[in-house]
């Protein structure tokens, strides 16, 4: 796992190769082993290595044929074993060991349609110097990060915005389009980033930039298409089915020349990772869990239960209030949008455990939820759904008593007021957006908090009708369940789960994540699995559960979900140094405009006041923080950015005698 | 009365844009008051007022706007007042120790 950078002059001249120090000085954390670059006319590529696969052999910038291939690469191609195999039968010679060659020569034998045969996660840039062309590629559900912009004639893109931001000729400025996005469904619907004039490649995209024309294509889409089964037998076939592909894409996953571990989350999709690694790789696993000090959160005992079970090394960092405010600037720093959760904090400090563990990769459980039938949106969805079509049944509603029992504040809810909130009309039940409207609508409210200007700014702009361009063609055909698992995985994994709870806090400290779930060929089985496979009536991840007793603890693997989540805005006022109330101070708030400053005061005041506080108001409080940090450390703190110092002066022997 | 909840409302919900609310305003028409406020609500009254608010009076024709909950407590309060009188008239043996 790497960090990725580069610049290519799209009307001649020649790339200016300090300015690409620069670009991967701001990024090297994500690849403290090594650094490498290339420059030549107009294309400039930049590397930072965090070296796991071919210690020895894979450094970067890498070219093949002569140096007309040239490659910067960030990922991992899990597959590349049985790749290159296939490459040296047609005939390819290889130098390395190193999945990084196989990519480029695969791009040599397939072009630009090698992605579709790639089983991993990637961001990457070809320079393909004969056609004096650029090919840039990221992974089918968005593990990787990849960003870009255009500026004065120049093409720009990197592993983070940071890097980009480092040139002081890309304007730095929040995108209010971006932040209405955030405050409505926690992420920026790509190519949109929090910034101003800086895209994002969506998952699933390649991008060709040949003679100044820049072209995006989307190679592989999730496309749900359930088969029909009948009976008993057809679910024990694909439960076992399903354990066969999770067990290969583990094993595939724990390729690589350093130690690998797996966290524990208590629940069952990271246990039955953890219990394939264990099965496959053995004693050499070790496991890494959050625990808190707020035992609304703690999920401890079912972690100790798994690593007993499992018999693993475990180690856990504990988390109290204190060290999620005390971290949380730098947090933002590397998630580069505004959270309207806490949750990426412990996460932050649990990647930092593992690497002073002396770990560089990690196995996690994510993905299960969203293609499984994990998440309570879908079980909401399905009582929604079954209360619409008798809407004035008395009984029917009362389902809705079963949702979000880990949320005291909504279960202490009387049916009245729950029918309120999860409300159903005709209209939106035949409508696109049916499964996510209450939870879209609650998010919304956040932006109360918006100043008069903000929302000035946005009056003509509606984040929910901007998503019906980016649906697929046969989304309209799809049932509200499918519809939903659709929205999870392709907006909010890939923007949230995967990026500021993922690779951003993993990749802060040198950590690399390794998915099975997001296993290409796990995620078409579940796009054909059934919907009452996935969630039986209302028994969430069915299929799954079965495939995988006997392989877990039983508490755990019949355990009801509990989704990771970690205290939000009560943590803000433990902190230290006065960071929090300086930045969310009227005055500071005036002065950046973006959010309402008495509105804002009020808040703080009722945290403060200890009265009890709604989901809403700990959206709100996080998402003002978290963007007034974003302005606060890139914005105010572009200075700082641009002073980093030029990685050229690190630049190892390798590249330079190589350049 | 009123102005107790008027302010708690624009203080706890509205966060100060004490303009926007109407004594009859719906609270779930407009959006004032999200899925998990109306038990901030609940509690306030109760410690303010000294009632207790049972689960089947969580409904939106008790709380659903600042004159209904005025409207409701009022009435819970008179309640309490009759349930004290009542008290005078019981035989001594029969009331709580």
């Amino acid at each position: 796992m790497c960090g990725i950078a580069g610049s290519l002059q799209l009307h001649g001249g020649t790339v200016d190769r300090e300015q690409l120090q620069y670009m991967i000085g701001a990024i090297r954390y994500r690849g403290p082993d090594d650094v490498g670059i290339y420059s030549h006319g107009p294309i400039g590529l930049a590397h930072a290595r965090l070296s796991i696969i071919d210690l020895a052999g894979g450094h970067q910038p890498m070219s093949i044929a002569q140096d007309s291939l040239w490659i910067t690469f960030n990922g991992e191609i899990f597959n590349y074993v049985e790749l290159r195999d296939e490459l040296i039968l047609k005939g390819h010679r290889f130098t390395s060991n190193s999945d990084t060659e196989v990519l480029l020569h695969l791009y040599q034998e397939e072009g630009e349609r090698c992605v579709e045969r790639l089983n991993g996660q990637w961001a990457f840039a070809i320079w393909d110097a004969p056609r004096r062309k650029l090919f840039l590629s990221r992974d089918r559900v968005g593990v990787r990060p990849l960003y870009y912009t255009h500026t004065q004639g120049e093409f720009l893109f990197a592993s983070e915005i940071k890097a980009l931001l480092a040139c002081p000729k890309v304007a730095c400025a929040i995108d209010l389009k971006g932040l209405d996005q955030i405050f409505t469904f926690w992420v920026t619907v790509p190519p949109r980033t929090a910034f101003v004039g800086i895209s994002q490649l969506p998952p699933g995209h390649s991008m060709v930039i040949e003679e100044g024309r820049v072209t995006t294509t989307p190679y592989w889409t999730l496309d749900l298409a359930p088969a029909a089964t009948n009976g008993r037998t057809t679910a024990d076939r694909l439960a076992e089915e399903l354990l066969t592909l999770l067990e290969d894409a583990t094993r595939i996953r724990l390729r690589a020349d350093v130690p690998v571990g797996a966290y524990l989350s208590g629940g069952i999709d990271s246990t039955v990772i953890a219990a394939l690694a264990r099965r496959n790789a053995g004693e050499r696993i070790r496991t890494f869990s959050v625990a808190f000090e707020a035992s609304d959160f703690d999920e401890s005992r079912f972690q100790h239960e798994a690593s007993s079970f499992l018999r693993t090394s475990h180690h856990d960092v504990r988390c109290r209030h204190e060290d999620i405010v005390r971290v949380f600037s730098e947090v933002i720093w590397h998630t580069e949008q505004p959270i309207l959760r806490s949750a990426p904090a412990p996460l932050y400090l649990l990647a930092k455990l593992v690497r002073d563990s002396g770990f560089k990769v990690v196995l996690t459980g994510e993905g299960a939820d969203e293609l499984f039938g994990g998440y309570d949106i879908f079980k909401e969805t399905k009582i929604r759904q079954f209360w619409g079509r008798r809407p004035d049944s008395s009984w029917r509603p009362l389902l809705l008593k079963r949702l979000y029992p880990y949320l005291p504040g909504l279960q202490r809810q009387s049916l009245e007021y729950l029918k309120h909130f999860f409300h159903v009309t005709q209209q939106e039940l035949n409508g696109p957006f049916f499964s996510h409207l209450p939870r879209w609508e609650l998010t919304g409210k956040t932006k109360q908090f918006f100043s008069v200007s903000t929302r000035a700014e946005l009056a003509t702009t509606d984040a929910v009708s901007s998503l019906l361009h980016d649906l697929p063609t046969s989304y309209a055909r799809w049932s509200p369940f499918l519809k939903a698992e659709f929205l999870e995985s392709r907006y909010l994994l890939p923007g949230y789960i995967l990026s500021s709870q993922g690779d951003r806090v993993a990749m802060a400290h040198a950590v690399e994540g390794r998915y099975p779930f997001l296993d290409h060929r796990v995620v078409a089985f579940a796009a054909r699995l059934p919907a009452d496979l996935k969630m039986k009536v209302l028994d969430q991840k069915y299929l799954l559960k079965r495939a995988v007793k006997g392989l877990i603890p039983e508490s755990i693997r019949i355990r009801p979900k509990q989704p990771y989540r970690a205290p939000d805005g009560i943590s803000f006022f433990y902190e230290r140094d006065g960071y929090v109330q300086d930045l969310l101070s009227p005055a500071r708030i005036k002065q950046d405009g973006v959010f309402d400053p008495q509105a804002t005061e009020a808040l703080v005041k009722k945290f403060r006041s200890g009265r009890e506080t709604s989901v809403k108001d700990n959206m709100a409080l996080t998402g003002i923080l978290s963007t007034t940090l974003l302005l606060e450390r890139f914005m105010r703190g572009r200075g700082a950015l641009n002073g980093l110092p030029p990685m050229g002066n690190q630049l190892s022997s390798q590249s330079a005698s190589r350049l | 009365m009123l102005q107790t909840i008027r302010k708690f409302v624009i203080d706890n919900y509205l966060f100060g844009e004490e303009g926007k609310l109407g004594n009859e305003d719906s609270f779930m028409e407009t959006g004032i008051i999200d899925s998990t406020g109306i038990l901030e609500l609940v509690r306030f009254l109760e410690s303010t007022y000294g009632i207790k608010v049972e689960d089947e009076e969580l409904i939106p024709d008790n709380l659903d706007s600042v004159s209904k909950i005025v409207s409701f407590i009022q009435a819970k309060q008179s309640a309490l007042t009759r349930e004290d009188d009542n008290i005078l008239f019981q035989p001594l043996e029969k009331l709580p120790t």
